[in-house]
């Protein structure tokens, strides 16, 4: 090493960018741009949700019978599976806060593990069943058509906002395993320590995001008008 | 430098609670409270998002700059609702056409915050 790179490494750690006065700053700045872009999802999903509104109160039939074409259950399940990832995540961000290297990792794979288990029921038990009773909108898949004769042209509105809102979330999720995935390989490589986890943090902070966009959307779209009239 | 360690017996209780939430907005939905179901289901769920962002999302222990930037965010968001929520309420609609059912009678969905 030469004189000029040991003052520059006394001067400061590799992760600490020039133009922050200290870590400190530096995370200050991450966490903050991190919810900046976390504040145009609400909007992005806000904006869906009016929609979803205005549209369930004009035809309130439909989306009332819609949701009860829907089995709460795996609804229920699916919020279960997705509130734990959000423990498991927690808890990896604490590991990389203490700079448990195995323990971030154990616990970035196991939340990838849940939320695989949670598109791996929505696709198995929801969107295979619905695509069999043809209750996928539109004119997608040949053959397997809107039974619109049967269920009538308002249910079908809802099952439009029923994949659009759940496919947006699941697109969101799939998004996310990528970020772990990549986590994970960081982590394995050494790449961080108590000093420098940021990467880890604001991916938490995503993460639990779309945790609660499920939030929201299991009540709207599974529980309407409740179960008590089934 | 100065981390916010938290430890892992609130994070586990906050899982706890999200999932006697989660519970309870099923049980609720077993019963009949009209209107005021989807009420019920968007106040727990407004819990629930309050429980992730305040513990799991360390929003509690961040900076006041961050906390304005979520609020603003918020406020955005009840603009967007409660604009297009009381326009559509305020106008004359005409009645859904054959075959799309009816209305609702109460109002559906309230904004959220």
């Amino acid at each position: 090493m030469t004189d000029a790179a040991a003052t520059h490494a006394a001067e400061h750690p590799p992760y600490l960018a020039h133009h922050f006065t200290d870590i400190e700053q530096q995370n200050e700045a991450g966490t903050l741009g991190m919810w900046l872009f976390l504040v145009t999802e609400i909007m992005f999903f806000g904006g869906l949700f009016a929609a979803y509104a205005i549209y369930r109160y004009m035809y309130f039939d439909g989306f009332y019978k819609g949701s009860h074409l829907l089995d709460w259950h795996y609804g229920a399940a699916n919020t279960a599976v997705l509130i734990g990832s959000s423990l498991t995540m927690a808890l990896a961000v604490r590991a990389a806060q203490l700079g448990q290297r195995k323990a971030l990792i154990a616990f970035l794979l196991l939340t990838m593990l849940l939320g695989i288990a949670f598109l791996g029921i929505k696709l198995t038990f929801e969107w295979s069943n619905d695509y069999r009773e043809h209750l996928i909108p539109g004119h997608l898949f040949p053959g397997m058509e809107f039974d619109t004769i049967k269920h009538g042209p308002a249910v079908q509105l809802f099952f439009c906002f029923y994949f659009f809102m759940t496919g947006l979330h699941a697109l969101h999720m799939i998004v996310g395993l990528g970020i772990m995935a990549v986590l994970v390989w960081m982590a394995a490589r050494g790449r961080f320590d108590a000093g420098y986890f940021a990467p880890v943090e604001v991916s938490g902070l995503y993460w639990h995001f779309v945790d609660i966009v499920w939030i929201f959307l299991f009540p709207l779209l599974y529980l309407i008008g409740g179960t008590y009239k089934q | 430098m100065s981390v916010h360690v938290v430890p892992v017996r609130t994070y586990v209780t906050i899982f706890l609670l999200l999932m006697v939430f989660t519970a309870t907005t099923v049980w609720v939905a077993t019963i009949d409270l009209g209107p005021f179901n989807t009420l019920v289901a968007l106040t727990i769920a407004v819990i629930k998002m309050l429980l992730v962002i305040l513990f799991f999302m360390h929003v509690r222990s961040s900076s006041a700059l961050t906390k304005t930037f979520i609020l603003a965010g918020f406020f955005w968001l009840l603009l967007l609702m409660a604009f297009t929520l009381t326009d559509e309420g305020s106008r004359n609609l005409p009645p859904p056409p054959d075959g799309w059912g009816s209305a609702t009678v109460a109002p559906a969905a309230p904004a959220k915050p």
